[in-house]
């Protein structure tokens, strides 16, 4: 215990409380507030109402849902694969090779999302892959994006790998496919399945390089949220972020309870 | 209990790592180029959707639509008020956030690890849920509290009978700046939180057994141990206030500019494609060389 004073101990949790709720606290709050209102000009939300989630479940917004879930589960999975595979490869290299490639896979996060849609967008408007105008421009960017986070989270977790079990693995003769398959990506398998969650998040809020090249028939939740609330439809536009939230975080608690699974193994 | 303890601790193992080292990487080099043959898959990927469509871009912004090869769309870009408008708002608004964030989260931080109260886990298992939000959620919800006729002006027009609210600061960089502090905060808790549990708590004890007063112990045994959070956590942080762009779309405002915008303005609005291919090679130009100094920084500072 750092503080032993009573009264500043209750000092302290003040302060946090003025900083932390306000901050943190509220703003989820009001967006789940405004999400069943009509109209806020005071304290509290008025007209309480649950048309707003009406309009939020069906057609362009349910749409919206189905694209967005479609983009997020396709790009993280892409992106756990190469980021994994990238991560692998990079242990078993030397040190100078192993510096340029894991910065090489962290460059996505250094470049703006922003230029990172709009590279995506000017590459594949051309002819040796068109894919402008196709829900597939949306995934790559996504993709592209998300990798950095997955490799990151990998390379660390192989890191801190106990080296032991391999090399027991392999003085008993298995051979490094079985290693791999038995031994490595099992004992990898927490971290595989957080980067795959944070993967989806990501995915999921995406909006910067989304809003350069999204297709008309390719709506993710994101760009629909802007587009409510730039015509002032915010409550209409909020019903829309509290499913995008309620839909990430049920894959997030879904993907959280396979790695305690995994860990009672 | 002791050959219990024995194939847990770091040094009867280390010795075999050394014994089976020489042997592995003889294995390893007679393979040659086996592991690098492995890590083409991946970079080559990488190159195709990534790399290539970098170099496309920085191939357009030296390309303007008349053909040929010249430097004026740089020089016309430099030369306009809008691009030096928005290159200075970038700056002091990421610079501002993440000084902001990183007295925020250290001081959040500090209070969760060592001053802890009933829920500070479920407190900072709430700050990870925060982080798989997206930013705009933010400017969302300030849109509601300080907006033009929400709750905080509300309360002032119903307590006062004026027909205006004194909060007008949403469109301008300041609301940017308290939605960025406001969602970059958790970033910079988590590394710190996680070195505060690396942290002996025994240490504290001795510190405060010999005299030493709060501000003492966080001064001379906490902060050293948060040095290295701290320098990697501001690094991310300062790096996505630099390319962060949800939010300053949502604000909505007309006076806020940063660089991401432009990007966005000149190509979808303007269609302005080697405009906004130079503004781009500029905004990445800024944003890996600032990563890349701090990263060469946060390795030096602590791990």
């Amino acid at each position: 215990m750092l503080v032993h004073s009573r009264g500043a101990r209750w000092a302290l949790w003040a302060i946090f409380l003025v900083l932390f709720v306000p901050l943190f606290a509220l703003p989820l709050l009001v967006v789940l507030g405004a999400s069943f209102a009509t109209h806020w000009s005071g304290v509290l939300p008025s007209g309480l109402t649950t048309g707003n989630y009406r309009a939020a479940t069906r057609g362009e917004a349910l749409q919206a849902l189905t694209t967005s879930l479609v983009t997020a589960l396709t790009a993280s999975l892409l992106a756990l694969t190469a980021g994994t595979w990238a991560a692998l490869a990079a242990a078993a290299l030397k040190k100078r090779h192993r510096r340029l490639l894991d910065a090489l896979f962290v460059l996505p996060v250094a470049v703006p999302s922003v230029v990172v849609g709009l590279s995506v967008l000017v590459a594949f408007s051309q002819p040796p892959l068109l894919l402008n105008g196709t829900g597939s421009i949306v995934i790559v960017a996504h993709t592209v994006l998300v990798t950095a986070f997955a490799h990151q989270s990998v390379s660390a977790a192989i890191v801190r790998l106990d080296p032991g079990y391999e090399q027991a693995a392999a003085s008993l003769g298995a051979r490094p496919a079985y290693v791999l398959w038995r031994v490595r990506l099992p004992l990898l398998l927490p971290s595989l399945t957080a980067a795959a969650g944070l993967c989806f998040a990501l995915s999921m809020g995406e909006l910067s390089a989304t809003m350069m090249l999204y297709p008309p028939d390719w709506t993710p939740l994101p760009v629909l949220i802007f587009a409510a609330t730039d015509r002032g439809a915010l409550f209409t536009g909020s019903a829309v972020a509290v499913v995008l939230m309620a839909a990430t975080l049920l894959v997030l608690l879904a993907v959280s309870r396979v790695r305690t699974r995994a860990s009672y193994r | 209990m002791t050959t219990d303890l024995t194939p847990r601790t770091a040094p009867t193992t280390t010795p075999d790592v050394h014994a089976a080292r020489p042997g592995a990487r003889r294995g390893r080099r007679l393979r040659g180029a086996a592991p690098l043959l492995w890590a083409a898959p991946p970079v080559a990927l990488l190159a195709v959707f990534f790399l290539y469509p970098l170099a496309l871009v920085v191939r357009q912004s030296v390309q303007p639509d008349t053909g040929g090869v010249s430097l004026k769309p740089y020089a016309d870009v430099f030369a306009s008020p809008a691009f030096r408008e928005a290159l200075w708002t970038t700056v002091w608004l990421a610079l501002a956030s993440t000084a902001g964030c990183l007295v925020l989260g250290f001081l959040l931080a500090l209070v969760i690890a060592f001053v802890p109260f009933p829920g500070a886990r479920a407190v900072a298992r709430f700050i990870d849920v925060f982080l798989s939000f997206p930013s705009f959620l933010i400017t969302l919800a300030l849109l509601f509290v300080y907006g033009r006729t929400g709750l905080a002006n509300g309360l002032w027009t119903g307590a006062t009978g004026a027909p205006d609210g004194p909060f007008a600061f949403l469109t301008t960089p300041w609301g940017v700046l308290l939605a960025e502090v406001t969602y970059f905060t958790p970033f910079v808790m988590r590394p710190l939180l996680a070195a505060f549990a690396q942290l002996d708590t025994a240490q504290l004890e001795a510190a405060g057994s010999l005299g030493a007063r709060a501000p003492r112990i966080v001064r001379q045994v906490i902060w050293p141990e948060a040095l290295p959070a701290l320098a990697a956590g501001g690094s991310l942080v300062l790096v996505l206030c630099l390319n962060e762009f949800g939010i300053v779309l949502f604000t909505g405002a007309k006076g806020v500019t940063t660089l991401p915008m432009l990007v966005y303005g000149k190509a979808i609005l303007e269609s302005d494609y080697p405009g906004a291919c130079v503004v781009a090679v500029v905004n990445v130009l800024i944003s890996v060389g600032l990563y890349g100094l701090y990263r060469v920084v946060s390795r030096r500072a602590g791990a």
